[in-house]
């Protein structure tokens, strides 16, 4: 399968009153195209620091890492910025969506920056958002939306560039259960589709929607037994 | 995006404007109506005549003024057009018993014919009456009224001194603000005035020039004339040229500008703190926002525009409402004071210019502040 990005040797350390704390300790990774990869770990395991370097938004303290044929490392900040428009789509736990923007103008948000004219915004705006299933609250105010369907916008703001990878941190943590069910099921579809989605969870029923499970325990990445089951396993074997 | 923002604090970019739209203001109010009172001043001295000049003559012991030869030999000098002097004094005018102070004016028919002297009435004095030294006088609207209220001044007499002219024109009610108006001059031909007055020589005379041109050449005759006449005294006498005056006008009214537009814009920058502050504000408030616009592909620099267009809107409509403002403080200053109010459209590019570089000035800091913001410090701020 090709091969969509690459960690190598990850390590990440930060610096807390004199003291250094490593958050990542040698994390190795593969993520290849069509992949639906749940990293599960309890708070406090580096889950989030995980995120923010597979999504660019943090540099690794050392090893390397290659998204797309490309070294991070030796990306300039626009460069950084063009991959996380084209390359990447987030989802939040918080949805992470401007109120004073509606349903819409919302998911045209990453558009604007990759430099679409206004009209092709629309367009693939209003084809994402049909894809979850919001095309009659296209003009709705995320005020003016249940938390699933805020959640939605923001899955399909993350779909709207058509990015080579998903990244969605705890994208069922805001919500209650049944929910929660229903935005893995949406992602399962769009895995389904032909996307790559990565799920960083502390939920392991939330991470039994995902093909391929990682659990990060202490900053450490192991490989993980598929529950089919869809029941909660019991993370702390390993801890 | 900029814009959004704006609007949905309507109340904060209000008071954040008013610091631009009160420096924007004064500016253009202090600086528009200097503007239209020097434009007055100067237009006034121009209608006056820029090819005059103005002879004094102290005279020294022996000689205490020109004689009538001199007066000839300044009138000789190519291109003068001719000479006009001035035999004033500040005398008793009465008609029956009616009495009052007035300037009596001694003047020659060239004084009429060269200057924007308007008669309603009658006839100015001409050059037979100079000759003559006929007993004629031409007085202005308020005299007329205080002296012969009711009735045609025309042919009346008038006591002047201790002589008996007779009335032969009115003058047309005048303006003026920067050297008086006539309405309240009286009029005499200047022979007449020396005998009335008692002067033998005149100490006052205009030089009209044919030929501004040669305004140098014709300074350095007249002043050969002085000499000889006064036996090469200097202090004898003093030439004043009118275009210097006006150029001086000019100096003192550009500094003037200056120091105004400099004190004004002390507010301006005060405002522009004030847009600063706001912005900082702003950017603290939105640091989620800011993250989250970054994770989704904002590059820094769009970022800082986003910000920056903020504050420029912010001062440019600060600007825009100060001009207004400025011009209708301008415009009932003008009208208060008495002066014409002259819109200037320099000014008001200069202060629509000068406001948006206050945006950029004071917007840039926190701009810059925005588009370094680290994403994952911004996303964890909620």
């Amino acid at each position: 399968m090709q091969e969509i990005l690459r960690l190598k040797d990850i390590v990440k350390c930060y610096r807390l009153g004199g003291q250094e704390q490593v958050v990542l300790d040698n994390v190795n990774l593969t993520i290849c195209r069509g992949d639906f990869i749940a990293i599960l770990g309890p708070s406090g395991a580096g889950k989030s620091t995980l995120m923010n370097i597979i999504g660019c938004l943090d540099v690794p303290t050392g090893g390397r890492y290659i998204l797309g044929g490309r070294d991070v490392a030796a990306m300039t900040e626009a460069q950084l910025a063009r991959v996380r428009n084209r390359e990447i789509g987030f989802v939040f736990q918080s949805f992470q969506l401007l109120p004073r923007l509606n349903a819409l103008e919302n998911v045209e948000l990453p558009l604007i920056y990759a430099g679409l004219p206004r009209r092709r915004r629309r367009e693939l705006a209003l084809a994402v958002l049909e894809r979850v299933g919001l095309q009659d609250k296209v003009y709705n105010y995320p005020n003016q939306l249940s938390g699933g369907q805020q959640q939605r916008v923001a899955i399909a703001r993350s779909l709207v560039t058509d990015p080579a990878l998903i990244l969605a941190d705890e994208p069922t943590g805001a919500l209650d259960q049944k929910t929660g069910q229903q935005i893995m099921a949406l992602f399962q579809e769009l895995n389904a589709d032909g996307r790559t989605v990565v799920v960083i969870t502390h939920d392991a029923q939330v991470a039994g929607y995902a093909r391929k499970i990682l659990r990060i325990v202490d900053g450490r990445l192991f490989p993980g037994e598929v529950d089919l089951a869809g029941q909660r396993e019991h993370i702390d074997v390993l801890g | 995006m900029s814009w959004a923002n704006i609007v949905n604090n309507k109340l904060r970019s209000a008071l954040t404007m008013l610091g631009i739209v009160i420096g924007v203001a004064s500016i253009i109010a202090l600086i528009t109506i200097v503007q239209g009172a020097t434009g007055a001043i100067t237009d006034e001295i121009s209608s006056l005549g820029a090819n005059i000049l103005t002879v004094q003559a102290r005279g020294t012991p022996l000689k205490p003024g020109l004689s009538a030869n001199d007066l000839d030999r300044l009138e000789a000098i190519a291109d003068v057009r001719g000479v006009s002097p001035t035999i004033s004094g500040y005398v008793s005018v009465s008609h029956r018993d009616k009495v009052l102070e007035a300037m009596v004016q001694g003047k020659n028919e060239l004084y009429f014919r060269e200057r924007p002297v308007q008669i309603s009435a009658g006839r100015a004095i001409n050059a037979l009456d100079v000759d003559g030294a006929n007993r004629v006088a031409v007085i202005g609207s308020d005299i007329a009224r205080e002296l012969f209220y009711g009735q045609n001044p025309l042919g009346r007499s008038l006591r002047i001194g201790g002589s008996t002219y007779t009335v032969v024109g009115l003058l047309a009610p005048s303006g003026g603000f920067a050297l008086g108006s006539t309405n309240k001059a009286v009029f005499i031909p200047y022979t007449a005035a020396m005998k009335t007055l008692g002067v033998r020589t005149v100490s006052s005379v205009e030089v009209h020039m044919a030929d501004v041109a040669r305004a140098d050449e014709i300074i350095g005759q007249v002043e050969a004339v002085l000499l000889e006449s006064f036996n090469y005294r200097e202090q004898a006498y003093s030439i004043f040229n009118m275009q210097d005056a006006l150029d001086v006008m000019k100096d003192v009214t550009r500094i003037l500008s200056l120091l105004l537009a400099g004190i004004a814009s002390i507010s301006l920058v005060v405002g522009g703190i004030g847009i600063m502050n706001m912005m900082l504000v702003s950017v603290t408030e939105r640091t989620t926002e800011i993250g989250l616009r970054k994770a989704l592909g904002a590059e820094p620099v769009q970022i800082q525009i986003q910000f920056l267009t903020e504050s420029v809107i912010l001062s440019l409509g600060g600007g825009l409402a100060g001009i207004v403002m400025g011009l209708l403080i301008a415009c009932a200053g003008s009208w208060f004071i008495g002066i014409p109010f002259r819109f200037s459209a320099t000014t008001v590019i200069a202060a629509v210019g000068f406001s948006a570089v206050v945006g950029v000035l004071f917007g840039w800091m926190p701009a810059r502040k925005a588009s370094r913001l680290n994403p994952i410090d911004a996303l964890r701020h909620v």
